[in-house]
């Protein structure tokens, strides 16, 4: 009797969540993978008719939001890798006892609303704002010159939001490096620069690939930076992902374009893993 | 000499980097003492408490702000309890679907909020679901719950389970050992989990303009606002929560440093 109730412990455990992913997480994409094969409007009403017609009008109509999102994506991703590894670098090696001060210090920021510290930023680049008034006034810059509306801000706004969470992972990975392993690099007669090189670098690389996967999936997929920052020309898929179905009710192209989305950023996940494997990793280590 | 110098610039250069991050912070702060005159908040025009006085002048924005957190209550205290056990199971046990719950909880992290919002939506489109706190509160978990679920298994891991059969030893039944040795236990992990599903919760923009219906919360009725011009009071709910949540990030810190 004790024994039966013990084996069906975990069954207990486990089912409430199993439960609430199997409505609310695989039913929905089920449900989502099927409206996108429906055609129809919302005051006729859906049929199935398995049409991947609404696949074909969707990447034909967004085909250059869903590009933009990816350049954003991959700039802001690339961008926040080479701000965040010196970062990481100093407060993993040089932090000393105040490492989790710095660690604080860079997660502020979260404790502040996402859309909230994006509408901030917005103010602060306004083109008559706290920065650029003072200096157009004072002559130091042209009169029609702005930030707002451009690539630029779009792309910083990305950065700034996400940068924590490409700092975090690679101070994890540069954190477990024993420093006696760089010193025998130094003892072999390395330069600080080998050292770095072939030794610490290629350890970090697990806390980069996490960084990058922590980074690139919502910095691309992200709506709120390009509605706050962007203008007309830097829409993203997310926004169009968005107005698809709040605004237009067109839920085929919309679920359409929501799973096309899901698939490149799966094939570029896996595209960079396998270029950037864990074999590789090791072998670069072993090299 | 070389080192030292590469060393004092990466110094700078992280300082540098902190102030990036925390500008925009503090011109949130700042912006809700300003006694601006005009429609936009977007020059200083002198020091006021005003808002401070005025908090709650706005109907709609405090509706919202009230919706996020009764949503962030609920969600949390569902995800806490839901995501435990899933946590306790995956620590612990060994049964059939393990495998199947790792790469769930994984999925259900590695989904963009846009995929999960819009996916979510589309089965109350078609199961004809009045959309609303409820429908909020249903998302949030959704969202939290593998969070949850990795923190507490996390602690579970590194739990000695000699200390569950020496409770058993002594006579303890499963629900005793349970309330008075492994919860206490992985409590610290339970309470993490906790705290950040509140946070994800409170914060959350994309997955909610999905499934909110006619109801605002903080973050939706702010960014509904950006083109009319932000109220200061936005400005001090912000910095009224932030602090709130720095003073209860520090006080944790504190404590922990405490205990070891």
């Amino acid at each position: 009797m004790r024994r039966a109730k013990a084996a069906a412990a975990p069954y207990l455990l486990a089912l409430p969540a199993w439960i609430w992913f199997a409505i609310f997480f695989v039913v929905p994409i089920a449900a989502m993978a099927s409206v996108s094969l429906t055609t129809g409007n919302l005051l006729e009403g859906f049929q199935q008719t398995f049409s991947v017609s609404n696949y074909a009008d969707a990447i034909g109509q967004y085909h250059t939001q869903l590009v933009r999102s990816l350049i954003y994506g991959g700039t802001a991703t690339v961008v926040m890798l080479l701000l965040a590894y010196p970062v990481a670098y100093w407060i993993a090696f040089k932090g000393g006892r105040n490492k989790s001060v710095y660690l604080f210090l860079l997660l502020l920021p979260f404790f502040v609303s996402f859309v909230l510290r994006t509408i901030s930023w917005g103010f602060i680049l306004a083109d008559d704002g706290i920065l650029f008034g003072p200096l157009k006034s004072a002559g130091l810059l042209p009169g029609d010159f702005h930030v707002l509306a451009t690539d630029v801000a779009v792309i910083g706004g990305l950065v700034y939001n996400f940068l924590p969470f490409m700092v975090l992972p690679i101070y994890v990975a540069l954190e477990r490096v024993d420093p006696r392993v760089i010193e025998a690099a130094y003892d072999l007669y390395a330069s600080r620069w080998a050292a770095f090189r072939r030794v610490v670098l290629p350890l970090s690389l697990p806390g980069v690939f996490a960084g990058v996967l922590m980074t690139f999936v919502p910095a691309t997929a992200d709506p709120v930076n390009a509605r706050v920052l962007g203008g007309t020309g830097n829409t993203m898929i997310g926004n169009i992902i968005q107005t698809e179905y709040m605004t237009n009710n067109d839920y085929p192209t919309a679920s359409a374009l929501s799973f096309t989305l899901m698939a490149v950023l799966l094939v570029g996940i896996f595209v960079y893993a396998r270029s950037l494997g864990t074999e590789n990793v090791l072998e670069a280590a072993a090299r | 000499m070389r080192g030292k110098l590469g060393d004092r610039l990466l110094h700078g250069y992280t300082w540098l980097i902190i102030a990036w991050l925390t500008a925009p912070i503090l011109v949130m702060i700042m912006f809700g003492f300003n006694d601006k005159k005009s429609k936009s908040n977007t020059s200083w025009q002198g020091f006021t408490l005003r808002w401070y006085r005025e908090l709650f002048a706005d109907g709609s924005l405090t509706e919202a702000l009230v919706n996020s957190l009764q949503v962030a209550v609920v969600s949390t205290v569902l995800t806490t309890v839901i995501g435990t056990a899933l946590g306790l199971a995956l620590g612990r046990h060994r049964f059939r679907g393990k495998g199947l719950s790792n790469f769930l909880v994984f999925a259900a992290i590695s989904t963009p909020e846009l995929v999960m919002g819009a996916s979510l939506l589309s089965l109350f489109v078609s199961g004809n679901t009045p959309r609303g706190l409820a429908t909020i509160t249903i998302a949030h978990v959704l969202f939290s719950l593998s969070f949850v679920v990795v923190t507490v298994r996390a602690r579970v891991v590194g739990l000695d389970p000699s200390l569950e059969e020496a409770a058993r030893d002594l006579g303890a039944g499963t629900w005793t050992t349970f309330r008075l040795v492994t919860l206490p236990a992985i409590m610290p992990g339970v309470l993490a989990g906790a705290m950040l599903a509140f946070a994800l919760s409170i914060d959350d923009y994309v997955v909610t303009s999905f499934v909110n219906g006619n109801e605002l919360t903080f973050p939706l009725w702010i960014i509904g606002s950006v083109k009319v011009g932000i109220p200061p009071q936005v400005n001090v709910m912000g910095t009224l929560i932030f602090g709130i949540g720095v003073a209860i990030a520090v006080a944790n810190a504190i404590a922990s440093r405490r205990r070891t």
